[in-house]
């Protein structure tokens, strides 16, 4: 055969562990878009209160826990008005875990159009980050609603110039749902038995997160676990920022960054072995 | 090799687990590994068994395809043709990049865009409008091109009315019309299309049919198209392949490759010719049967017979008493079992019936009377016009294959299995 032949694309057994065609995921950019669409306008299709469902869940999910944690309960918020507290807490997690569920279902999801049509099929995780994202948004207006209301009417938040570290956050706490998002689909596909693990797995994980109580409540002993866990330097630097109550560390924000990128890299590389194959044993 | 190669497939096999997928996975999954850390080979590749699902598994894997090789050339409609089950579409699957094969390699040039299901993606809640744009994206076209083509698209699927009412108020038809709209504006160099055509009706059919011909006749473009209807699998592709049990048995001309599957894929004691042995119960003190057969009119036995082909029944046999009649029937019925017509010597008083010895009968029934589709064939013998001596149901099965079809005709299975072509006559009184 002569080897000049120039072949667009060539189908083989077996693709390398780095063979990950960009280029090709650029070119779907447009099919990226069109699905964050589908994601957005047909979730509140046929409902009455639409959008407003995007207020209400954190707004409900708030009231609760300044009523379980904060009345009965009685855990600290380092000062910080309760409502504020909680809110901030919420819509972080919310998205980490909306990012985390939504990439771990990829596969189990999709299978039907798997099956009948290619495309890179990380533009489906991708385009639940990006609609994850808008609903971030706009729950987060609805935190800088709240805070805008407590930073002038009371003196107990100090926001600090750590703001600015926002874009940064916002991309670890999604980079770590995806990447084991992308590690969990990629396993489900052969052994179901993760997803009742990944139910309540995302829920236990909250408690390991300074999500309802602040980093400095935790007795010494313990701080190294929760230490561990990236996503508290998360939520602590974006407390910090905000409400100037965290428990920031440089290292600590810098460890999360550094296993965000790991975890990325990874769940990317188990992904793309998974996807060649997965339509035979899912 | 050929320049306008724009697909090219090497040794292509696909090994499939049989049995319940999950249970055990993970043991084999170690035996993989360890295999594999020795060094030696996969020891479940080893196993798989070929691809006929009549027969009872005897390994845990089975091959859907096994060593494929083909080429297609630019600009050519290929037909996959193969019973249920034979591996077309896991090849479809395997070009469409859905799964990835256990052997081999396949080469393309060009964008390849796959059909295997119309409005994929297609969500219920989101207007027609909308879903053509996502249809569109997902198999691959930009939002530019999409937009470019939208008018087209909707006229195309006939939707003019519904383009802002969400895709659930649709009926089933209509969310197919607009599915294969939406396809049909894409413009790969490459299009692989499975059965799509069974749904929607006949006008669309049409539409559809001739909206591929198009593609590939006026772009250049390459169409692969996998389908059960022949009528439509000859009037679209050059050339097809026949796929049996995971292999190739046939890869040439469309009427050869139709006349292959159509006479190789049946199994049992049908056939369209057929000799008998003298001890058979084909016989008995009155008469026996030598051979019948059926086959167009200057062509051997297991040619193609086609719409305007004469098509002749020859029945051989031993006639065992003298001075009675001996009359043959044959009574032709169709697909579903229905009878249609009779054909009998026993209206001709000249015909060789009175002595014994070996005999030929033959009825020729003339061109354009049968419709394509498939029919059976009982004969009947009969003693001095009265009483039947014996009887073989269904002794033949035959298609009758289409002829070259024009576009303006309806490409869906045919509902009637006659179709003569006599003659009208008109005068001025």
């Amino acid at each position: 055969m002569n080897k000049s032949e120039k072949w667009d694309l060539i189908i083989k057994p077996k693709r390398g562990l780095l063979d990950i065609n960009l280029k090709q995921l650029y070119d779907y950019k447009d099919l990226l878009t069109m699905f964050v669409k589908r994601d957005v306008v047909t979730l509140y299709k046929q409902t009455i209160l639409g959008p407003i469902w995007f207020f209400v869940q954190p707004l409900m999910t708030m009231a609760i826990y300044v009523f379980v944690f904060g009345n009965i309960a009685k855990i600290s918020t380092d000062g910080v008005p309760q409502p504020l507290f909680y809110l901030s807490g919420i819509i972080l997690w919310n998205y980490f875990s909306e990012c985390f569920n939504k990439t771990a279902d990829t596969f189990t999801q999709n299978a039907n159009i798997f099956g009948k049509v290619f495309f890179p099929r990380l533009i489906i995780p991708l385009s639940k980050i990006l609609s994850g994202l808008i609903k971030f948004f706009i729950q987060f207006l609805l935190f800088l609603a709240v805070f805008l209301y407590y930073y002038f009417t009371t003196n107990s938040i100090s926001s600090s110039l750590l703001l600015f570290s926002l874009p940064v956050l916002i991309f670890m706490m999604a980079g770590i749902g995806f990447g084991f998002g992308l590690i969990f689909s990629s396993l489900t596909t052969k052994y179901k038995d993760l997803k009742f693990l990944i139910q309540f797995g995302v829920q236990l994980l909250m408690y390991a997160t300074p999500v309802i109580y602040p980093l400095s409540s935790i007795p010494a002993k313990y701080q190294f676990w929760i230490k561990l866990n990236p996503i508290t330097h998360i939520i602590e630097a974006f407390k910090t920022a905000f409400l100037g109550s965290g428990h920031f560390s440089m290292y600590g924000l810098i460890y999360a960054l550094l296993f965000t990128l790991i975890v990325i890299f990874l769940g990317i590389i188990i992904f793309n072995k998974t996807e060649q194959k997965f339509m035979d044993t899912v | 090799m050929n320049k306008n190669t724009v697909i090219q497939v090497n040794n292509l096999s696909k090994l499939y687990r049989l049995g319940e997928i999950g249970t055990g996975t993970l043991s084999h999954d170690l035996n993989r590994f360890f295999a594999k850390l020795r060094g030696k080979e996969d020891p479940y590749s080893l196993v798989g068994q070929t691809n006929d699902r009549t027969v009872a598994a005897e390994s845990d894997y089975v091959w859907a395809l096994k060593d494929i090789n083909f080429e297609v050339q630019q600009g050519e409609v290929l037909g996959i043709i193969g019973k249920n089950g034979a591996g077309k579409s896991t090849l479809l699957k395997l070009i469409s990049q859905i799964t990835s094969p256990t052997e081999g390699t396949i080469k393309a040039k060009g964008r390849i865009a796959s059909l295997l299901e119309v409005g994929t993606g297609m969500h219920p809640e989101m207007t027609a409008r909308e879903n053509i744009f996502l249809n569109g994206a997902i198999l691959g076209m930009t939002k530019k091109e999409i937009k470019s083509k939208f008018n087209e698209i909707i006229e195309f699927a006939g939707c003019q009315m519904y383009v802002d009412t969400p895709l659930k108020r649709f009926s089933s038809g209509m969310r197919v019309r607009l599915g294969f709209a939406v396809a049909a504006f894409l413009e790969p160099e490459i299009l692989i299309v499975d059965e799509v055509l069974a749904v929607g009706d006949a006008e669309f059919q049409k539409k559809a049919i001739g909206k591929m011909k198009d593609i590939s006749s006026s772009g250049g473009r390459t169409v692969l198209f996998v389908s059960h209807n022949m009528a439509s699998v000859k009037s679209l592709c050059s050339r097809a392949i026949v796929l049996e049990n995971g292999n190739i048995t046939y890869n040439g001309d469309v009427d050869r490759a139709l006349h292959s599957y159509l006479t190789h894929g049946v199994k049992g004691n049908i056939l369209e010719y057929k000799e008998f042995m003298e001890d058979e119960f084909r016989s008995n003190e009155f008469v026996s049967i030598n051979s019948i057969g059926v086959k167009a009119k200057k062509k051997d036995y297991g040619e193609p017979m086609n719409v305007d082909d004469e098509v002749e029944i020859v029945i051989k046999f031993y006639k065992k008493i003298a001075n009675q009649r001996i009359d043959t029937t044959i009574q032709i019925k169709d697909e579903a079992g229905n009878y249609l017509f009779g054909l009998g010597t026993g209206v001709y008083e000249n015909i060789n019936v009175l002595y014994t010895g070996l005999k030929e009968h033959s009825v020729v029934i003339p061109a354009n009377f049968f419709n394509a589709t498939t029919f059976y064939l009982n004969l009947v013998i009969v003693q001095n016009r009265k009483k039947i001596v014996l009887r073989l149901h269904d002794v033949l099965k035959f298609d009758i294959l289409p002829k070259n079809i024009s576009l303006g005709k309806f490409m869906g299975k045919t509902k009637v299995p006659l179709n003569p072509d006599f003659k009208w006559f008109g005068y001025d009184l």
